[in-house]
C-alpha cells in the first residue's frame, strides 16, 4: 500500500490511547512513517492530530500504546527522549523564545559549551550562521531577538534547530499557518528538500492544498479515531474531504453524502 | 562554498557601515558624531540611565550648595545602596522568569533576626563571644537558611502551581511574624566585632591602596575582556566594532573605574580616628595631620562582586539562559527539554541566598537587629530592578540596569534628605518617578519594535 516499501518504516505508533478525564482524545490510534516520506495527518480541529504527535515528541505521556522506532521499541516520556531518538518536532506555535536571538533559540536546551561550561556563544552563533547560509541565506541579522524577525524567518529558524541536530524524523504541526504566500512556497520547497535527503515527516494541516501538494499517504482523524490513511495518488480531494467530515473511506459513502457534502 | 562568501560579503558590508569617522569627513560633523556613536554599539537604554543618573546627581550638587558630589556623600551613597542593590540583582531574575518575590524585605528581617540571635545570644553558649571564625559561622547559616527559604517558596510555587504573587505574599506575612517571634520583639545588639566589618564603617572597608589595587585589576579584566570577545569574532569572522570604537570603550571603561576609585578615596578618616589608625599602624602623627582614605568600604565591595557574579550567571551560564527562555516563552522552554519548574525552584533559591547575603550586611552595618528590620524593602528592591529595565511581563532585564536602579532610587532619597525634603514628601517623589521612568521605558521599547 505506502510508497516506499522495501525498508522498514522509521516509525510505528501501534494502539495509541490518550484520554482526558473520560475524553477519549485519541482512541487505538495506528500510524507509521517512512524514510524519504512526507505522511499527512489530517481532520478537524479537536480531532486528536496534535495530541497524537504530541505522544511521539515527548509533550503528552500516552495512556497506552507502543512506539517502535527503527524496529526498536522506544519509550518516549519528554522532549528529550524523543530528541535521542532524532524526533524534532516544529509546532504549530513556533516555540521559540521571542526575547532571544535565533543561535540561543537553535541550541535552547542543547546549548553548546566551553571547557569551562560556559555558553558558548561564538560557536553557536557560527553554526547557526552556517546552516542559514543553506536554509535561508537573506536571514543575516542573526544577534536580533527573534521577536523582531519575520514569519519566515522564525520558521526558519525552527526548522534550522531540527536539521542541525541531524533529525531522521520530523513533525510539522502546521508549519505554513503563519505565514504569507511567498514564505509558504519558500517553506514547502524546505519540506520538500527535506524529504529528498531522506527525512521521514509528518505533516499536520488544515490546509488541503498543502496536503495534496506535499504528502505521500494521508492519514484522517475524526473525533480520536484513525478513519483510515490513504496513498494520495489514489484518492481525490473529495474523498479526502468525506473522511475528515463523515469519517468514511473511499468507496464507504452513499451518493446523496456525496452530494451533500458538495452543497 | 557559500559559507565563506558569505562571511567576506558580511565584512565588506561591516566595513563600509564602520569607516571610522576621519573618513568621514565631508559629511556634517553632527553626522559623522552620530555615526562614530553608532559603531560604539553601545546599549542605549543603559546610556539613557546614566545620563538620568549624571543629571540627578549634578541638580541636587547645586540643590544642595554644593553637598552631594562630595567624596564623602557619594562614599555614603555607597554603602547606603549596596543592600538594595544586592537583592536587586536576584529580583531581575525572578521577574525575568515570569514571577515576583514580595517576602524578600521579610525574609531580610526574618534571616537578619536570626543571624543577631546566632552570633549575640545562641553560639556564645559554646564557643564563647569574639571568636575569629563567628562570622563565617553566622554568614554561611544565614545563607542555608536564606537558600533554604526560598527553596520552600519556589517548591510551593513550581510544583503546586500557586502563583509567586500570592505565595511571597503569604512569605511576606509569615517571615515578618516569625522574626517577631523569634526574639519576641527585643532588639538583638550588639554585633560580633568581625561581623560587624561586613557592614562597612571605618574598619569595614578595605583602604587606600588596595582600593587602588582592585581598581587596577578591574581595569585589567576590562582591557582583558574585550580583547578576547573581539579576538574570538574575529576568529569566527562575525562583525567586530571598528578599533578605536574599542580602544574608546576600553579607555572609557578603565578611566571610570580607576576614576571612581580616585574619588571615592578622597574620603579621609576624620582626625579621631585616623590618629587611633596611625597609632594602631605605628605611624608617626605628623603636625598638620595624615589624610588617610577609607577605601571602598566592604558592603559596596560585597555589593559589587555579588552583581559580577550574577551577570556572568545570567549571560554566560546554561542556568541563566533558561530563566529568560522561560520569562520569553515558557512553552517553548518545556518543549526544549528545560526543566522549567526545577529552573524556578532554583531561582528562588538564588533570591534566598541573596537575602541571607543582604541581611549579613544589613545587621553588620546597623550592629543590632529589630523585628522590624528590612520592612517595606521589597517595594524598593522591586522598584529598582524595574527602573533597571526589567520588564514585569518577563524576559527582559540586566543585573548591571537594576544596580543602577538601586543607585538612582538611592541617591534621590539621599539628596531628597540633603535638601531637607521632608519623609512624606520623599516617598511621593520616588513613587513619581517610578512611574514615569517605567512609562518613558515602555514608550522606549515601544518605538523600537515598531
Amino acid at each position: 500500500m505506502s510508497a516506499p516499501t522495501a525498508t522498514r518504516p522509521l516509525v510505528e505508533m501501534r494502539d495509541m490511547n490518550v484520554s482526558f478525564g473520560g475524553v477519549h482524545a485519541v482512541e487505538n490510534v495506528t500510524i507509521d512513517l517512512y524514510p524519504g516520506e512526507i505522511h499527512a495527518l489530517v481532520g478537524g480541529n479537536g480531532a486528536g492530530k496534535s495530541t497524537l504527535i504530541k505522544t511521539l515528541s515527548g509533550a503528552q505521556r500516552p495512556d497506552s500504546g507502543q512506539i517502535w522506532v527503527n524496529g526498536e521499541h522506544v519509550v518516549i516520556h519528554s522532549p528529550i527522549d524523543a530528541k535521542n531518538h532524532g524526533i524534532e518536532t516544529i509546532y504549530q506555535t513556533l516555540a521559540l523564545a521571542d526575547n532571544i536571538d535565533a543561535p540561543g533559540n537553535m541550541f535552547l536546551g542543547r546549548e553548546l559549551r566551553t571547557r569551562f561550561g560556559n555558553l558558548d556563544d561564538s560557536a553557536m552563533e557560527a553554526a547557526t550562521r552556517d546552516i542559514m547560509a543553506r536554509l535561508n541565506p537573506k536571514f543575516e541579522n542573526l544577534k536580533a531577538p527573534v521577536a523582531s524577525l519575520s514569519g519566515g524567518q522564525r520558521q526558519s529558524v525552527a526548522i534550522a534547530r531540527a536539521v542541525h541536530f541531524n533529525a531522521r524524523i520530523m513533525i510539522m504541526d502546521e508549519p505554513t499557518a503563519a505565514l504569507g504566500p511567498a514564505e509558504t512556497e519558500q517553506v514547502r520547497q524546505l519540506i520538500r528538500q527535506l524529504k529528498d535527503d531522506g527525512l521521514g515527516i509528518i505533516l499536520i494541516s488544515h490546509d488541503i492544498h498543502d496536503v495534496f501538494d506535499l504528502a505521500d499517504r494521508i492519514s484522517v482523524m475524526l473525533q480520536g479515531r484513525l478513519v483510515g490513511t490513504v496513498n494520495k495518488d489514489d484518492v481525490t480531494m473529495d474523498d479526502v474531504l468525506a473522511m475528515i467530515i463523515i469519517g468514511k473511506r473511499p468507496g464507504e459513502t452513499t451518493q446523496s453524502e456525496l452530494d451533500e457534502l458538495r452543497g | 562554498m557559500a559559507v565563506t562568501e558569505e562571511t567576506k560579503t558580511g565584512e565588506a558590508a561591516a566595513l563600509e557601515r564602520d569607516e571610522s569617522p576621519a573618513a568621514g569627513l565631508l559629511a556634517s560633523p553632527w553626522a559623522v558624531i552620530k555615526r562614530g556613536f553608532r559603531s560604539l554599539d553601545l546599549d542605549t537604554r543603559l546610556f539613557g540611565m546614566i545620563a538620568g543618573l549624571l543629571v540627578i546627581w549634578v541638580l541636587f550638587h547645586f540643590w544642595s550648595g554644593g553637598t552631594f558630589l562630595t567624596p564623602r556623600n557619594l562614599w555614603n551613597l555607597t554603602v547606603q545602596t549596596s543592600v538594595v542593590a544586592i537583592m536587586a540583582t536576584g529580583m531581575v531574575m525572578i521577574i525575568v522568569s515570569r514571577n515576583i518575590d514580595l517576602s524578600v524585605g521579610s525574609m531580610l528581617g526574618f534571616i537578619g533576626m536570626f543571624m543577631a540571635l546566632l552570633q549575640a545570644e545562641w553560639l556564645p553558649q559554646y564557643i564563647g563571644f569574639d571568636q575569629w571564625y563567628t562570622w563565617i559561622i553566622v554568614l554561611a547559616a544565614g545563607l542555608v537558611l536564606g537558600a533554604t527559604l526560598g527553596l520552600l517558596q519556589g517548591a510551593v510555587i513550581a510544583y503546586a502551581a500557586v502563583p509567586s504573587f500570592i505565595v511571597t505574599l503569604g512569605g511576606l506575612l509569615i517571615w515578618r511574624g516569625l522574626a517577631w517571634v523569634l526574639a519576641s520583639g527585643r532588639t538583638i545588639a550588639p554585633m560580633d566585632s568581625a561581623f560587624q566589618l561586613l557592614g562597612g564603617g571605618a574598619r569595614g572597608s578595605i583602604g587606600g591602596t588596595i582600593s587602588w589595587i582592585i581598581g587596577v585589576l578591574a581595569c585589567a579584566a576590562v582591557v582583558l575582556l574585550l580583547a578576547s570577545r573581539r579576538r574570538t569574532r574575529l576568529k569566527f569572522g562575525f562583525r567586530v566594532r571598528p578599533l578605536w570604537a574599542d580602544i574608546a570603550l576600553t579607555v572609557f571603561g578603565c578611566a571610570s573605574v580607576l576614576g571612581a576609585v580616585w574619588f571615592l578615596n578622597r574620603y579621609f578618616m576624620p582626625e579621631g580616628l585616623a590618629m587611633a589608625y596611625a597609632e594602631e599602624n605605628g605611624l608617626e602623627w605628623p603636625a598638620g595631620g595624615l589624610e588617610i582614605p577609607f577605601g571602598i568600604a566592604n558592603p559596596v565591595l560585597i555589593a559589587i562582586g555579588t552583581a559580577i557574579v550574577m551577570t556572568f550567571i545570567a549571560t554566560r551560564r546554561r542556568f541563566g539562559r533558561y530563566i529568560f527562555s522561560i520569562g520569553g516563552n515558557p512553552e517553548a522552554a518545556a518543549l526544549a527539554g528545560i526543566k522549567t519548574r526545577r529552573t524556578i525552584v532554583m531561582t528562588f533559591m538564588m533570591m534566598g541566598i541573596l537575602v541571607g547575603l543582604a541581611a549579613g550586611v544589613q545587621v553588620a552595618r546597623l550592629n543590632s537587629a529589630t523585628s522590624g528590620l528590612g520592612t517595606l524593602q521589597e517595594l524598593y528592591v522591586i522598584a529598582a530592578a524595574v527602573i533597571g529595565g526589567t520588564s514585569l511581563a518577563g524576559g527582559i532585564g540586566t543585573i548591571f540596569g537594576a544596580v543602577l536602579g538601586a543607585l538612582v532610587m538611592q541617591s534621590l532619597q539621599s539628596g531628597m534628605v540633603l535638601v531637607g525634603i521632608e519623609t512624606a514628601l520623599q516617598d511621593v517623589v520616588v513613587g513619581v518617578v517610578l512611574v514615569v521612568a517605567v512609562a518613558v521605558d515602555v514608550a522606549y521599547r515601544r518605538r523600537q519594535t515598531t
